[in-house]
């Protein structure tokens, strides 16, 4: 005993000493080890949860961990928003998001909870372009038709969109511009409310996503998609450019971010699980099939595309004369 | 294809899926602070191990039954269970103080049931021609569609008219909290940025309703809530249950339409169907005693809410437009699993929408049978329940349930300073009931104005808000409403100023 115990004590302490160092960082790679929750801002059956649903599988066969998706709705989504930058920055809490919302949404008020600088963008997977959607029976069969009647009667050409000052809003406001002719606006409280106003006859036309031509069928036309080019869901339909209008352009884009300060490991580590279903042919027949768009925009890109949009979107507010 | 379905519902492992989503749907729908709208959304990510006919069978009998279980505690414990369980409140809770709970139960079982059925009836048969009259209500419709429901407000009340106007009023109010759906902006925000979601409906009524009456109970001295113990019935008391509720026939038959009718139109739902039912019973019918414990007036809402379900699935089916906020999360479902709503649905998926009707039909059935077991068991218990055991559990359900719907402690602080503006109200004498359909109808009756306002500048006022067929029709049920006593009393002088007449003659 005596001087060996002494010697082994100190190569014990040595050990422990390595190990618990090695336990450390093992702890640091171990992310993530408890369920993550997963907000989305808007309601059950929308768009956005279904796009959460179909991705909870793929998220959790990748992380092997529960993704809890929880709802929070309420103020277009100021409310989740909101809620997301007060969470912990410890990659367990992450949210929906979607573009231009949590652009325009503090440029609008300054009540929102939120900044867009804020929110740490993890990645952005999914666009909906705008689109012009008439009813079969509509006297409009292309967009001309609808310009020149528009042209000889100012104002009573109806179209439907979601909400004012949101990107149905500006997809209309710059078709009114490029066309040079006016229009009525009817603000509608969801996409969801525009789908009985233009099968009822209420409006003429409704601003919507591609999605939407899907669900309706051939109930509707579409006369124009609001895009650089042709969406992948519906290749024939002309773009706005095409038919000789352009800057038309303008769309809803769908991501995930995280609260403030959560770390650069953890927000790659949650951007390689998206980019993987991304990638996924099966998840991307379903998006297709769905009607919507897939892109793929990691942090780095996903930041310089929103401060690119941030500028865009404060000059647009100014030229269409939007007051605070 | 009808067939078909058929076949693939009666399966063992799938009548079992059913039974144990009735039974839940039960419970979830009898517990104040769970809505049908949580338990469907909560159960939609089962539908993917279970496949899309057992999920979907599973939702839907979640559904039905969920709202049927809304009356239990209605009728218990004078606690909606869901918003749709609103006025079975209003006959149901004096029938169980009377010691009358268990025909409450009965009445509002069958009642659900039998509205459930017709408005599945009307889905498997008449879903084009209903789905087509649905498409035709536009912003003026929907503005006097409020407006009328406003209307409906002034029967809500015990008493003082303008009182109940009053609490509509603050309802209304009320539904202004938050961010406009239509504009963007926020009102009444007061800096707090969990109020730009304006306050959730569910929380609402758990605060107008669970904790007034648990505060209630508390100040109440003895050992039951009742004033008239529980007696353990005879036999034979069923068969005058029967014979009772075969005189409701009239009111069963006309609120079933009422709710089918208000389940087709996108955008609402069972919680106005059922008041607008319960003012329909108490105006047209010849039956006194509404408000005292009347079968009339549990048959009324119960019979509206359920008829909701196969009528707000017309319009969801056939033009993948959802009728009521849960058919929005059914429509989602079906999203899922690839079934695209709309008029192909029938050709492309034709089984599996069949089979999920008849689950419905079977859920429907199932709840006539389990239902009522449960419900009379659920009274006796809580018949021997002790108040200071009651109030308690109330309130512990209530925190739960409102922080439940957003996961959001804000909810239930909203919930529990409505709860003592509720207690407030009751002091005073006013309505909750007329506040919570203020703050329902706010936002249907803002929106409507100002789109059809917006209209008008396209078109022309009197032609947008007067000269459509719907909208007339609405503004006629709107006046007679209002001035119905007046006309009723009216009619009333006259005949007996004739029958005096006739006995002056002879």
């Amino acid at each position: 005993m005596g001087r060996l115990s002494k010697k082994r004590m100190v190569v014990l302490l040595v050990v422990g000493a390595l190990g618990v160092m090695g336990l450390n960082s093992a702890f640091a790679a171990s992310y993530p080890e408890r369920p993550i929750t997963y907000m989305i801002a808007f309601s059950p059956g929308g768009e956005s949860d279904v796009t959460a649903r179909l991705q909870q599988r793929y998220l959790e066969e990748d992380l092997k961990v529960k993704f809890l998706i929880t709802y929070k709705t309420g103020g277009g989504g100021s409310v989740c928003w909101a809620e997301l930058v007060r969470s912990k920055p410890d990659g367990y809490t992450i949210a929906g998001v979607n573009e231009p919302h949590t652009i325009l949404q503090p440029l609008q008020r300054t009540d929102t909870g939120y900044k867009t600088e804020d929110l740490t963008r993890i990645a952005c997977f999914q666009y909906t372009p705008s689109i012009l959607i008439v009813r079969k029976d509509s006297p409009f069969k292309t967009l001309q038709d609808m310009v020149e009647f528009a042209k000889k009667n100012p104002g009573v050409v109806t179209i439907g969109g979601t909400g004012t000052w949101a990107s149905t809003h500006f997809a209309y406001l710059l078709f009114e511009k490029a066309a040079g002719i006016k229009l009525t606006y009817i603000p509608y409280a969801g996409s969801g409310a525009t789908k009985p106003a233009i099968l009822g006859g209420h409006v003429s036309a409704i601003v919507g996503h591609p999605t939407h031509a899907v669900e309706l069928g051939d109930q509707i036309r579409v006369l124009a998609v609001c895009a650089e080019e042709r969406s992948k869901a519906l290749p024939n339909v002309p773009t706005f450019k095409e038919l000789g209008y352009p800057g038309v352009v303008e769309g809803s884009y769908r991501g995930v971010a995280a609260p403030p300060g959560t770390p650069k490991e953890i927000v790659e580590r949650l951007a390689s699980a998206f980019k993987k279903i991304n990638f996924n042919p099966e998840f991307q027949k379903k998006m297709t099939e769905m009607g919507f768009d897939l892109l793929w925009w990691g942090p780095d890109e996903y930041n310089a595309e929103i401060k690119k949009r941030t500028e865009y979107y404060k000059k647009l507010l100014s030229d269409f004369g939007f007051k605070k | 294809m009808v067939l078909e379905g058929l076949l693939a519902i009666l399966s063992v492992k799938n009548l079992i899926y059913v039974a144990l989503a009735t039974a839940g749907g039960l419970a979830i729908g009898a517990l104040p602070g769970l809505t049908a709208t949580m338990g469907v959304a909560l159960l939609v990510p089962l539908t993917f191990t279970m496949g899309p006919i057992s999920g979907l069978a599973v939702l839907g009998a979640i559904y039905m039954s969920a709202i049927y279980g809304g009356c239990f505690s209605a009728i218990l414990i004078n606690t909606p269970g869901t918003p749709g369980s609103i006025a079975t409140a209003f006959d149901g809770y004096p029938m169980a103080k009377k010691g009358e709970g268990d025909k409450a139960i009965f009445a509002a079982t069958y009642a659900s049931m039998i509205g459930g059925l017709l408005s599945l009836v009307a889905l498997f048969f008449l879903s084009p021609p209903l789905a087509r009259v649905a498409l035709k209500f536009g912003p003026p419709e929907y503005f006097w569609l409020a407006i009328f429901g406003m209307t409906v407000i002034s029967s809500l009340g015990e008493g003082s008219v303008i009182k109940t106007f009053l609490s509509g009023g603050i309802g209304l109010v009320l539904s202004c909290i938050g961010v406009t759906r239509m504009g963007g902006e926020l009102r009444f925000g007061f800096g707090w940025h969990e109020l730009q979601g304006g306050i959730e409906l569910v929380a609402a009524l758990i605060g107008l309703f669970c904790i007034p009456e648990a505060l209630n109970f508390m100040g109440m001295s003895g050992s039951s809530i009742y004033d008239v113990a529980f007696v353990k019935k005879k036999k034979g008391v069923w068969f005058s249950y029967i014979r009772e509720f075969w005189g409701t026939r009239v009111t069963l038959i006309r609120s079933t339409l009422i709710g089918i009718i208000i389940g087709i139109l996108p955008g609402a739902g069972g919680t106005i169907a059922n008041v607008v039912a319960y003012n329909d019973a108490k105006t047209y019918s010849k039956k006194k005693g509404f408000g005292k414990g009347i079968m009339d007036g549990v048959v009324a809402p119960e019979s509206a809410n359920n008829a909701t379900v196969g009528g707000g699935l017309i319009p969801t089916l056939t033009l993948g437009v959802p009728g009521t906020p849960v058919d929005a999360i059914i429509l989602g479902a079906l999203m899922l699993h690839s079934l695209q709503p709309g008029p192909q649905l029938f050709q492309k998926s034709g089984v599996v929408v069949y089979s999920f009707m008849w689950a419905l039909v079977i859920s429907t059935l199932m709840m006539g049978v389990i239902g009522l077991s449960i419900g009379v068991a659920t009274y006796r218990a809580v018949s021997k329940v002790p108040t200071r055991y009651l109030a308690p559990t109330i309130i512990f359900l209530s925190i739960i349930g409102s922080y439940a719907l957003r996961n959001s402690m804000a909810d239930v602080w909203m919930m529990l300073a409505l709860g003592l503006i509720g207690y407030g109200f009751r002091m005073l004498g006013m309505s909750t009931s007329a506040a919570v359909l203020g703050l329902v109808l706010g936002q249907i009756c803002e929106e409507g104005l100002v789109q059809a306002s917006i209209l008008s500048q396209a078109s022309s006022f009197y032609r947008v808000f007067f000269l459509r067929p719907i909208s007339a029709l609405l503004i006629l049920l709107s006046i007679l409403t209002l001035f119905w006593p007046v006309i009723a009393s009216l009619l009333a002088k006259r005949r007996s100023r004739k029958e005096d007449h006739e006995r002056a003659k002879g």
